[in-house]
C-alpha cells in the first residue's frame, strides 16, 4: 500500500432514500470525501450479488449498499429482501475470498444527509486502511470474470 | 452506432466555481459513443434548453447526458425538451454534478475527475437506454377519506361537490372528531357545535358520500387510481336500517356509571349508547366490554325494549372491499396523557385536568351543562390555574415540538373562564405566547387587557394539595425568577398534542412515511404539503402536524382539490419504468422458466401466471408476467430471477452492468 492510494469506493443506492439522502447532504454543503461513484437503482431490492462481484472486479476497492430503513421503503418490501439476501451475499462473499469489511450495507433515509457524508467517510478511511483490492480483479483480468 | 451529447452545466458558481467545468466537457469529448460535448452556465435556462434542442437535430443525437445537478431536481426538465426535439425523452439521462459532487467536496483536481467519472458512467448508460413509453392506466373515480373528524368532513365534502363519490370511513361510532367536544372556539369564540353539525348532517345526507362510522381500514392494496380498500365495519349490534334512533335501548340499560369518552371521562354513558346528543349517525352501538350480556350472558333488556327490533347480539363485524382512485388520510390527533407528569399530580389530583376535560366543563352540552364546577366536589372554581406548554416544548420529558394550538385554546379557556365567574381569578402559566393567525394576537392581548387573565411567565415545578387546594409553585421569570405560589381550586394542564394512537401501524399499512413523533410526513415541507410520498395518498389536518381549526379545513379543501384534479382525467400516465418478462421465439418463448419465485418477491402482486399453449390447445409453458399496471419499478424480481428472464426497463441489467464497466 502506498501513500498516495486512493480508493475507489462504488455506492449502489435506492432512488427513494439514500439517493435523495445524498441530495440532501449536497444541499446541506456537508462536505465528504470525493472517493466515492454513487449508482442509482430504483430499491436496494433491486440489487443482485452479480453487480456487487462486478463491482470488485472493475477494480472498485470497497462497496456501499444503502438504502431506506426498515419498514420505511417506498416499495413496502424491497429492503428487506435486500437485507436477507445479504446475510447469503455475505457468506459467499467469504466463500469468494472478497473481504466482508469492503462491503458496507446500511440504511440512510432521504432525511439523514449528515449520515451519508459520515458513511462515505467512515467506509473511505475503513478501505483506505485496507489498502487496494487486487485478488479478485487480477482473477477476473485472467478471463475467469 | 451511438451518438450522444453531452452538456455540462456550471449552474451558476454552484457547480462552476469546484469543478472545471470546461475541462470535464473537454475531457468527455474523448469518450467512445460521445460527438458533442460543451458547458454552459445555464443549462436548464431557456437558451439552455435549446442548446440541447439544436444539437439533438443538427448533430442527429441518439442520446442525451445533461450533468447538472439531481436527477430528482431537473430530469422532467430535460427529458422533456429532448422530447420537443423529437427525441424520445428516456433517452435523456442526468449525471448528478451538483448535489452529488461540487457542493459536497473541496475545490480540486480529484473533484474534476470525479464529475468526469460521473458523466462517464451516464454516457454508458444512455448507450443501452431504450425508447420507452408512458403507461397509461384508468382511475376509479371514487375516494377514500380516512377520518370523521372536521378534516375528514370538509375533505369529504369538497370532493363530494366537485361531483365525485367518496366514502367517509370513522372509527368511532360518530362522526365530528374533537371538534365536536369543543365548547367555543378561538379567536371568535362562536360554538363549536353550532358550526360542526350542520357540516356533519351535510355529509351524511349528500348524495355523494357513503358514510362508515365504527369501521376502520384494514388492508390498501393498488396504487394510485386504482386502490382496492378493505374496510372492516365493526359490529354495532344494532342494524342501522331497523334503527330509528329514538333512544329507548339506551334509557333502559342497566349498566350507567361507564366513563363516558366524548365528555374525556367526566360524565358517565351506559353500555349502548349515542356518543354525543348530535352524533351523525344518531345510532347506538354496544360497548361490548361492559355490556352486562357479554359479560354475564343475561340481560338483554335493550333488545326487548327496541320497538323496531333493532337490537342485533349476533351481529359480526363486516368486511367491506372498495375500488377507490385515491385516499386522504385525515386521523387527526391525541392528547398527551398527563399523567407522565407525576410532579403536577395528574390522576392523583381530580381537579388538576386537561384541556379537552375543560373544553367538556365549558360546553354547554357536557357533563355540568356549562356550569364551572370543579370535578371532585363540584365546587365553582374561585382560582383557576392555567399551565401551557405541558409536554411540548419539553425534552425531556415530552416531546420537543410546539403544540401549536395550547397558547390560543389556554387565552380562550381562561376568557371562558372567566365570563362564566366574573369574580373568579385565571392564572396562566407560559414560556412564551405563540398566536400567529388572524386576529389570534388581538384575542390573546384581549383575555389579558379586557378580562384581566393574570398571565405569569415561568415553568410550574409543583402541585400538590394543602387544606382541599391545590398549590401551585413555579416561578416568574420576568421578575428574574421570583417563586411564585398560587392557591387553587382547579388547574387545567395544556398537553401536548400528539399523533393518534396507532398512526404508525396505519402508515406502514399505506406505506406512507412518518416522522419521528408519527405524525404522517408529507412529500415536501413546503411544496408539496398535502401530499405523501405514496402518489394517490394526501393528507388533512392534525395527522401530519399539530393543527388549528382554519388550518385544518383549508388543507382537508387542498386534499380535495388534489383529489379532483387527479380524477378530472379519465386515464393516468406513469412512468413506464417497470418490469417485463423477456419473450423470445419459438420453441423457447422465454428464458423464463416458471419458477415464479419472482412472483413471491414482488411487494405489489404485479406477477401473473401465462399460459403459452400450441395450436392444438396443449400446454407448452407457463411463465411469468408483469402487470405493468401493478408494477412499480422496484426491480426486486430482477435480483430474485435465476435465469435473467426478468428486467427492469430504465435500470436493466444491461445499462447498470455498462455502468460498472466504466468504473
Amino acid at each position: 500500500m502506498t501513500e498516495a492510494f486512493e480508493p475507489k469506493i462504488t455506492a449502489f443506492v435506492c432512488n427513494w432514500c439514500t439517493y435523495a439522502g445524498a441530495d440532501l447532504t449536497g444541499t446541506s454543503r456537508i462536505k465528504y470525501q470525493s472517493n466515492v461513484r454513487v449508482l442509482r437503482l430504483p430499491c436496494t431490492g433491486r440489487i443482485d450479488f452479480m453487480l456487487l462481484a462486478k463491482a470488485f472486479a472493475r477494480g472498485s476497492d470497497g462497496v456501499i449498499v444503502s438504502g431506506c430503513h426498515p419498514n420505511d421503503c417506498h416499495y413496502t418490501s424491497g429492503n428487506y429482501h435486500a437485507r436477507r439476501r445479504w446475510m447469503i451475499y455475505r457468506n459467499l462473499m467469504d466463500f469468494m475470498g472478497i473481504d466482508t469489511r469492503r462491503v458496507t450495507f446500511s440504511w440512510v433515509s432521504a432525511a439523514e444527509g449528515a449520515r451519508w457524508a459520515e458513511l462515505v467517510n467512515e467506509v473511505t478511511t475503513t478501505v483506505r486502511a485496507l489498502g487496494p483490492y487486487t485478488e479478485y480483479k487480477e482473477l477476473a483480468l485472467t478471463g475467469v470474470e | 452506432m451511438s451518438r450522444i451529447g453531452v452538456f455540462t452545466c456550471h449552474c451558476g458558481e454552484n457547480i462552476g466555481a469546484t469543478v472545471d467545468c470546461a475541462k470535464v466537457a473537454e475531457r468527455t469529448r474523448n469518450v467512445p459513443g460521445v460527438v458533442h460535448s460543451v458547458d454552459y452556465k445555464y443549462m436548464c435556462s431557456d437558451p439552455g434548453q435549446s442548446m440541447i434542442k439544436d444539437a439533438i437535430k443538427e448533430h442527429g443525437l441518439t442520446g442525451v447526458v445533461v450533468a447538472a445537478c439531481s436527477p430528482r431536481m431537473h430530469e422532467p426538465t430535460f427529458r422533456s425538451a429532448v422530447e420537443e426535439a423529437g427525441l424520445n425523452p428516456y433517452l435523456c439521462e442526468m449525471a448528478n454534478l451538483r448535489e452529488h459532487c461540487s457542493w459536497v467536496h473541496e475545490k480540486n483536481d480529484a473533484t474534476t475527475d470525479k464529475a468526469a467519472d460521473l458523466i462517464r458512467v451516464m454516457v454508458e448508460k444512455v448507450k443501452h437506454n431504450t425508447p420507452l413509453h408512458p403507461i397509461r392506466v384508468p382511475v376509479t373515480k371514487r375516494a377514500l377519506v380516512l377520518g370523521g373528524g372536521i378534516a375528514g368532513i370538509q375533505a369529504a365534502l369538497d370532493i363530494a361537490n366537485s361531483g365525485h363519490k367518496v366514502v367517509l370511513v370513522e372509527k368511532s361510532p360518530s362522526i365530528g372528531g374533537h371538534m365536536s367536544q369543543l365548547s367555543e372556539t378561538f379567536p371568535t369564540l362562536d360554538c363549536s357545535q353550532c358550526i360542526l353539525t350542520p357540516r356533519m348532517v351535510e355529509a351524511a345526507r349528500h348524495p355523494n358520500i357513503t358514510l362508515m362510522t365504527y369501521a376502520e381500514l384494514e388492508k390498501l392494496e393498488g396504487f394510485i387510481g386504482n386502490f382496492k380498500a378493505t374496510i372492516r365495519k365493526k359490529a354495532r349490534q344494532v342494524d342501522e336500517k331497523l334503527c330509528t334512533g329514538c333512544g329507548m335501548c339506551i334509557t333502559k340499560c342497566p349498566q350507567k356509571k361507564i366513563p363516558d369518552e366524548f365528555n374525556e371521562g367526566l360524565g358517565k354513558r351506559s353500555a349502548i349508547y349515542v356518543p354525543f346528543p348530535q352524533a351523525v349517525p344518531n345510532k347506538p352501538v354496544i360497548d361490548k366490554a361492559n355490556c352486562t350480556f357479554y359479560k354475564s350472558g343475561k340481560c338483554k333488556v335493550c333488545e326487548k325494549m327496541c320497538p323496531t327490533g333493532a337490537i342485533r347480539f349476533d351481529q359480526q363485524d363486516e368486511l367491506v372491499t372498495l375500488d377507490v382512485g385515491a385516499i386522504v388520510l385525515a386521523t387527526g390527533f391525541k392528547v398527551m396523557r398527563t399523567d407522565k407528569f407525576p410532579e403536577y399530580g395528574f390522576g392523583k389530583y381530580a381537579d388538576v385536568i386537561d384541556g379537552l376535560q375543560f373544553e367538556r366543563l365549558a360546553s354547554a352540552s357536557g357533563p355540568t351543562l356549562g356550569v364551572m364546577k370543579r370535578p371532585s366536589d363540584g365546587k365553582e372554581p374561585e382560582t383557576v390555574v392555567f399551565v401551557a406548554c405541558s409536554g411540548s416544548r419539553d425534552r425531556a420529558k415530552g416531546v420537543p415540538y410546539c403544540s401549536k394550538i395550547c397558547c390560543m385554546y389556554t387565552a380562550k379557556h381562561a376568557m371562558l373562564y372567566k365570563h362564566k365567574m366574573h369574580h373568579g381569578k385565571a392564572y396562566v402559566f407560559y414560556m412564551d405566547i405563540r398566536s400567529g393567525g388572524k386576529d389570534y394576537d388581538e384575542f390573546v392581548r384581549r383575555a389579558i387587557e379586557e378580562d384581566d387573565v393574570k398571565y405569569i411567565r415561568g415553568r410550574v415545578s409543583r402541585i400538590y394539595e394543602e387544606d382541599g387546594q391545590l398549590i401551585v409553585k413555579g416561578a416568574d421569570t420576568l421578575l428574574g425568577g421570583e417563586p411564585v405560589e398560587i392557591k387553587a381550586d382547579m388547574v387545567v394542564l395544556a398537553t401536548a398534542v400528539q399523533a393518534q394512537d396507532g398512526s404508525e401501524e396505519l402508515a406502514q399499512r399505506l406505506h406512507v412515511s412518518y416522522d419521528p413523533y408519527h405524525f404522517f410526513a408529507e412529500s415536501h415541507p413546503k411544496l408539496k404539503p398535502v401530499e405523501t410520498n405514496t402518489a394517490g395518498i394526501f393528507l388533512a389536518g392534525a395527522c401530519q402536524a399539530p393543527r388549528d381549526i382554519p388550518e385544518t379545513v383549508a388543507q382537508a379543501s387542498g386534499a380535495a382539490a388534489k383529489v379532483a384534479s387527479l380524477f378530472s382525467k379519465d386515464e393516468l400516465t406513469r412512468e413506464p419504468v417497470v418490469a417485463v418478462v423477456n419473450r423470445l421465439p419459438a420453441p423457447t418463448f422465454s428464458y423464463c422458466v416458471g419458477c415464479f419465485l419472482c412472483q413471491s418477491a414482488c411487494p405489489y402482486q404485479a406477477i401473473e401466471a401465462e399460459e403459452i399453449r400450441g395450436r392444438d390447445g396443449t400446454l407448452i409453458k407457463t411463465l411469468a408476467k408483469v402487470n405493468a399496471g401493478l408494477c412499480q419499478g422496484c426491480g426486486t424480481c430482477v435480483s430474485t430471477c435465476r435465469t435473467k428472464a426478468i428486467d427492469i426497463q430504465g435500470f436493466s441489467n444491461e445499462q447498470i452492468f455498462a455502468e460498472l464497466m466504466t468504473l
